[in-house]
């Protein structure tokens, strides 16, 4: 059950450990706790840790503030954990066994613990939708692509469905490549239009957060741009959590960027600060691509 | 009459066994039951002929009033039986070959379980399924010995299961080698019916090679 992204994940660590001992092994500040948020808050993790089947703990002790209908971005070198933490807001861990969190993943305002012994992983995934690193459209129409998630909420009425299909479409910005060819198969898409299909099936169920996880690390540069511009745009009606390898795009399109390193959330702040003024020495190492 | 019933009882437990082995059994289970499978496959068909008409015909005997010794119901059962292995296999192997990335897709949008196997992973395999059931159809159709023994040799147009019938290829092989003069009748029919099995086949290849194309898998 290691997807071909996971085995690139584990010999690019081994490379990024190999090879960080000739800079600052000695750096040993500790990670930088993020400050108070003034503004509105969608969910909080709180004290979280996760361990994977074999004992390997790639989450430790990290504490996040998710910002209502804001962009939250996760950085850091490769290894380091983002896609983990991302994987665990939507309770995708507990698809294989043996995987264990600890601490606490709360979401706003109702101070749901996501994570917690009494919380439904399908409920949890019902509420927060997640478009991945390469997409993944169903072998489906670009139609039953987007009411995926619809049906599974048990909505059966024709012109609902119709609705909501056309409006995430659109909310996806592909709805005029695609509104002749709904019924068409999503597998004659290219690559770009196929993410932001994902995209749109993501948001037709109206989800509370977002998590998109390297988006665009399967995709040109003009269908990147759109992404970002979407993300941008989206970030008005929908709460976005996107994990990024390319600084400029978090540093583009995220309100609040997230560095982590080795497991650990070294520091987290307004976007601009982490870029122009990072406090951790790590940060700037990383931002300013000493490494990773 | 038998391909239906050949049908009926591969369809749904072939999909339901490969789901099962596919989706829900560990390892372990599947790692025992899949060289089982294969060796099922290895059966001798003349043995399912004689267990249809030595054990299962005398048993549904009891049930089914009217069922003639030599019949079709059970032949029909039987090769339904015997096709399992084979169905179950490939289409097994069909639903592994969906990528995970599919299915995390379907759980990201809050299905369960068994939503994921019908919804994401059927339609995902559907060609490598449909192809597990036409060939293992094809395999039922080309199969003499379970049907010889079983539900006779006897040229019957019926759609009574419990009656006897021979199966086209047994006709074929039955005319062509008895005693029957050139130019009658009969002996033009085996033509008439080899056609009739080749527009069948073609036609089960033409279906394929549509749906195929339809639920085309490029993941
Ligand atoms: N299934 C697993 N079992 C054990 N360890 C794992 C598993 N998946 C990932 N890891 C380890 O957890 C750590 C974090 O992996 P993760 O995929 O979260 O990194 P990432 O920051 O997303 O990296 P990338 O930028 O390459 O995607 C890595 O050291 C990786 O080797
Ligand atoms: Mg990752």
């Amino acid at each position: 059950m290691v997807d071909d992204n996971m085995t690139l994940t584990k010999t690019n660590t081994a490379k990024v450990k190999a090879v960080e001992p000739d800079f600052d092994d000695e750096d040993t500040t500790p990670p930088i706790k993020p400050g108070k948020e003034r503004e509105p808050l969608r969910a909080r993790i709180e004290d979280f840790s996760f361990f994977y089947a074999d004992g390997f703990q790639a989450i430790k002790n990290v504490d996040m503030p998710i910002l209502d209908r804001k962009v939250t971005a996760i950085i850091g070198p490769s290894g380091c954990g983002k896609s983990t933490l991302l994987r665990s807001l939507n309770r995708m861990h507990d698809l294989y066994p043996g995987n264990r969190y600890e601490g606490r993943v709360i979401l706003e305002p109702e101070g749901e613990n996501l994570i917690g012994p009494e919380s439904d992983p399908v409920i949890v995934r019902l509420r927060v939708g997640m478009v991945f690193q390469k997409p993944n459209p169903f072998p489906k129409t670009i139609y039953e692509n987007v009411a995926a998630g619809l049906r599974v909420r048990g909505i059966k009425k024709r012109s609902m469905i119709d609705e909501a299909v056309e409006n995430a479409l659109r909310r996806a910005a592909i709805w005029d490549e695609v509104k002749d060819k709904l019924n068409g198969s999503a597998y004659d898409l290219s690559g770009g239009q196929q993410q932001r299909l994902c995209i749109a099936r993501g948001l037709a169920p109206n989800p509370e957060i977002l998590l998109l996880d390297e988006p665009t690390s399967a995709l040109d540069p003009i269908a990147t741009a759109k992404v970002e511009d979407l993300v941008q745009e989206l970030s008005e009606s929908v709460t976005i959590v996107i994990v990024t390898h390319n600084m400029q795009q978090a540093a583009r399109v995220s309100h609040r960027t997230a560095f982590m390193y080795m497991g650990e959330m070294m520091e987290f702040g307004e976007t601009q600060t982490i870029f122009t003024n990072p406090k951790h020495p790590r940060t700037e190492n990383y931002i300013t691509g000493r490494y990773g | 009459m038998p391909d239906n019933l050949i049908m009926f009882i591969a369809v749904p437990f072939g999909l339901i066994m490969a789901i099962y082995l596919s989706e829900y059994a560990r390892p372990a289970v599947r790692e025992t039951v899949k060289p089982a499978l294969e060796m099922l496959e290895a059966v001798p068909t003349v043995v399912y002929g004689f267990f249809a008409l030595l054990v299962m015909t005398p048993f549904l005997q009891n049930f089914i009033p009217g069922l003639k010794g030599i019949n079709l119901l059970v032949p029909g059962i039987i090769l339904g039986i015997m096709i399992l292995p084979y169905v179950v296999s490939v289409s097994e192997d069909a639903m592994r070959a969906v990528p995970n990335s599919l299915r995390e897709g379907g759980y990201a949008l809050g299905m369960a379980k068994w939503q994921v196997a019908t919804r994401i992973v059927i339609p995902g395999a559907f060609s490598g399924i449909t192809a597990a059931f036409i060939l293992g159809m094809s395999r039922a159709v080309g199969e003499t010995m379970v049907l010889a023994v079983a539900a006779g040799q006897n040229p019957n147009l019926t759609w009574d299961p419990r009656e006897g019938a021979a199966t086209i290829t047994a006709y074929i092989v039955q005319m062509s080698l008895g005693d029957v003069a050139y130019g009658t009748t009969a002996y033009e029919s085996i033509f008439a019916v080899g056609l009739l099995l080749f527009v069948i086949t073609l036609a089960f290849n033409v279906i394929g090679f549509y749906l195929r194309r339809k639920f085309r898998e490029a993941y």
